[in-house]
């Protein structure tokens, strides 16, 4: 549920992000969950691989698409305000929103205006994370998922488990018994009928529906293109057939040029699903001209909600290149145990751990940091080489200063390390706690190994793993002989 | 020329775990003719809290590393993961510090990953070593990642008598072990070496090394738990054996 509040940052209720550990665990404990993430991420990751692999020079790409990126970001006041212009220049209406409640109330006022009932919508992160589908439905506007995926999570009253493919934990028999339970289907698992299906009930909805509501893959700033990239064909729909067209469009999305977008449908395509170009790529310039197809109405929402403050600062705004091809989360160890559930809102994987805590504020979601071995396999995927590591670090030491986690021992931890690095920064006291220990393991040890620790955080340790006693002498013990020869 | 002088940089963690490590490291340099000295007052690099998040403790450990190796012309270390906290780490730690950010990239150029050192910097890849059993490498990632280092510790491999080189699935994917993530996220870090071990007992070999006590310390423990035949060694424990 989202609490509409007045500060210039919207509340979300609806975030679970610091129960990483307990949701986490049980896509570990759930074997057809686990086997869903494993084997789609590994699909996805080998397509990857695969496309990536025929063109020579993709590192050139990633170093061109990250410079834009960059660039833009940069000066992003300056493209906001061309972009707005030739919006307006083409006929489209702009629209500023900071919060999640500002895009939602924009967005049910041109609903009622235009007096429709039914909404389509295209796939939109944007949208998900504004929860737009709640918002209209609380003015009595139904608003339909058009994306399979979508659609599919849509039924099952869900959240999308990964940016590009939001039903990736589901398998084809989940996906039949929401269709036989919400659709009255006839029971089916062969992907081609599950799919004729849901076009049926979509078909019906694009015809009835008044406004379409997409989200943007890229923003073109000197012409005030929306682009849109996809493989169904349904924001084509949501784009032509509804009398009004609404994009919303994180501030992010921005390009400087037509010319740069090249660029990034080679990386996104690529890097995203392993497609040298996604099925559809739409070029939205303006509403219908006279003798042409589309929409009368054309609204473009630029979303902040949180984004101006990444923006702000010098270091997380990197964060800001994204352009969501999801390339992070599939090869992530971390996401395809856990899944994209476990990460408590809308983004997940590596960039969710960096968006969540960014735009919610760091105490909503100050585990999610956390929840990486740093292993940098995101950065060496990432289409703009978004140094994820590195950024996680950082808040890491973000989340410590403040948002610190509730002690699990009695001493808590940042007095832990405290006393650590005292001692470290002490020879002779990390000598004589050399020796302390040994005395200490002998109680714990045995032929060479600790089953057990009492004391967190070592306990945590001893979990799963036993814990290798301490050498009976320190290297620095044995150099008093080594080193004399 | 005169003998190159090597600080070793043992490591907290093989100087208390792994101290033949060390033992090995110092055999092997010394086998090269080169000169190796051990300052004392060296405890760890920092990155258990420069990892959790706690900066300032982190610098303050950070500190006094700086002032240890003034005299060395190279200083070594048989770990990817502290080296990448000195060489990469470091100069961000102290990027608000002129003076310490200059000893930070001073010392950045002097610091080296033992097998990175032995091949890029001595250029030697045959030690003389003899070492007849089936093994396999496991890339730690912050030597693979943040270093770049992937290709050194195969090449001395390779150069080993009696040995059998194999790739297990995946050797590049992550172990789970993560510095404190293997006690703040234990229910994903052990899973994450359960695969690791599997990937490595699958290819048949006896022996999983690697060039990093962390990874080394998470993969033997599940190991041990498990109950299983599998051994983990130290990339410079067989570059020093001399089995028959």
């Amino acid at each position: 549920m989202i609490r509409w509040t007045d500060d210039p940052m919207t509340e979300f209720t609806d975030v679970h992000s610091n129960e990483i550990h307990k949701a986490g665990s049980e896509t570990i404990g759930n074997a057809r969950l686990a086997e869903a993430y494993r084997s789609s991420t590994l699909r996805l990751f080998t397509h990857r691989l695969n496309a990536i692999g025929e063109v020579p020079g993709f590192e050139r790409l990633r170093d061109a698409g990250r410079e834009v990126k960059r660039h833009t970001i940069e000066n992003l006041d300056y493209y906001l305000a061309q972009f707005a212009d030739n919006v307006e220049r083409n006929g489209g209406k702009m629209h500023w929103a900071s919060t999640a409640a500002e895009v939602c109330r924009i967005v049910v006022d041109i609903v009622q205006r235009s007096a429709a009932r039914e909404v389509v919508k295209a796939k939109s992160m944007v949208g998900e994370e504004v929860e737009l589908n709640r918002a209209l439905e609380a003015e009595g506007i139904r608003a339909l998922e058009t994306d399979l995926g979508e659609f599919i999570i849509q039924l099952a009253g869900d959240r999308p488990a990964h940016i590009v493919a939001p039903a990736i934990h589901m398998t084809r028999e989940d996906v039949s018994e929401l269709f036989v339970e919400h659709l009255k289907a006839e029971r089916t698992v062969v992907p081609e009928e599950l799919t004729a299906i849901a076009r049926r009930a979509l078909r019906d909805m694009f015809q009835k529906a008044g406004v379409g509501v997409t989200g943007a893959n890229f923003a073109v700033a000197e012409t005030g293109t929306v682009v849109t990239i996809e493989n169904e064909g349904n924001i084509r729909m949501c784009t032509t057939l509804p009398r009004v067209h609404i994009a919303l469009i994180g501030i992010e999305k921005l390009i400087p040029r037509l010319a740069d977008l090249g660029i990034f449908l080679r990386l996104l395509g690529r890097s995203g699903t392993g497609q040298k170009l996604t099925t559809y790529t739409s070029l939205l310039t303006g509403p219908r001209r006279p003798g042409e197809d589309g929409p009368e109405e054309m609204h473009v929402v630029m979303v902040d909600n949180g984004r101006t403050k990444s923006l702000a600062d010098p270091t997380m705004r990197e964060m800001l290149y994204c352009i969501r091809c999801g390339a992070c989360l599939n090869v992530c160890p971390v996401y395809r145990k856990i899944g994209g559930h476990a990460y408590g809102w809308v983004y997940s994987g590596p960039i969710g751990a960096l968006v969540t805590p960014e735009f919610l504020g760091i105490g909503q979601a100050r585990e999610l940091p956390f929840a990486s071995s740093l292993c940098g396999a995101c950065r060496e995927v990432c289409p703009v080489k978004i140094n994820i590591p590195d950024l996680l670090l950082h808040l890491r030491s973000e989340a410590q200063e403040h948002a610190p986690k509730p002690s699990e021992s009695l001493l808590p931890e940042r007095l832990m390390f405290r006393l650590w690095a005292w001692g470290m920064r002490r020879p002779f006291l990390y000598a004589l706690g050399s020796r302390f220990a040994r005395w200490g393991q002998i109680l714990l040890a045995r032929k060479g190994w600790i089953r057990k620790i009492p004391m967190y955080p070592a306990s945590q340790w001893t979990v799963g793993r036993d814990f290798p006693a301490l050498a009976p002498q320190t290297f620095r013990d044995r150099w008093k002989k080594l080193g004399s020869k | 020329m005169a003998k190159p002088r090597v600080a070793l940089f043992i490591t907290c963690l093989a100087d208390q775990f792994f101290p033949q490590v060390g033992e090995s490291v110092v055999k092997i340099l010394r086998r090269l003719d080169v000169e190796v000295t051990f300052n004392p007052e060296q405890t760890c690099c920092g990155q258990p809290a420069f990892n959790t998040g706690y900066r300032d403790e982190a610098r303050s450990v950070a500190r006094k590393v700086l002032d240890l190796f003034d005299d060395a012309d190279y200083v070594v270390a048989p770990s990817g993961s502290c080296t990448a906290m000195v060489r990469v780490f470091y100069p961000e730690l102290f990027q608000d510090a002129p003076a310490l950010l200059r000893k930070s990239q001073d010392l950045q150029k002097r610091f080296f990953e033992f097998s990175e050192f032995l091949v890029k910097v001595l250029k030697v890849e045959d030690l003389g070593a003899r070492f007849a059993h089936r093994v396999t490498y496991h890339d730690s990632c912050h030597l693979l990642r943040e270093l770049g280092v992937d290709e050194a510790p195969r090449q001395l491999l390779r150069k080993v008598q009696g040995i059998d080189l194999v790739e297990m699935q995946d050797y590049k994917l992550c172990c789970g072990f993560g510095g404190t993530f293997s006690v703040k996220f234990p229910e994903v870090s052990v899973p994450m070496g359960q695969d690791k071990i599997r990937a490595a007992t699958e290819t048949g070999a006896e022996y999983l090394v690697a060039a990093d006590g962390g990874c080394l310390m998470h993969l033997a423990g599940l190991i041990h738990r498990q109950g299983l035949g599998l051994k983990t060694i130290h990339l410079a424990e067989i570059l020093a054996a001399q089995e028959k």
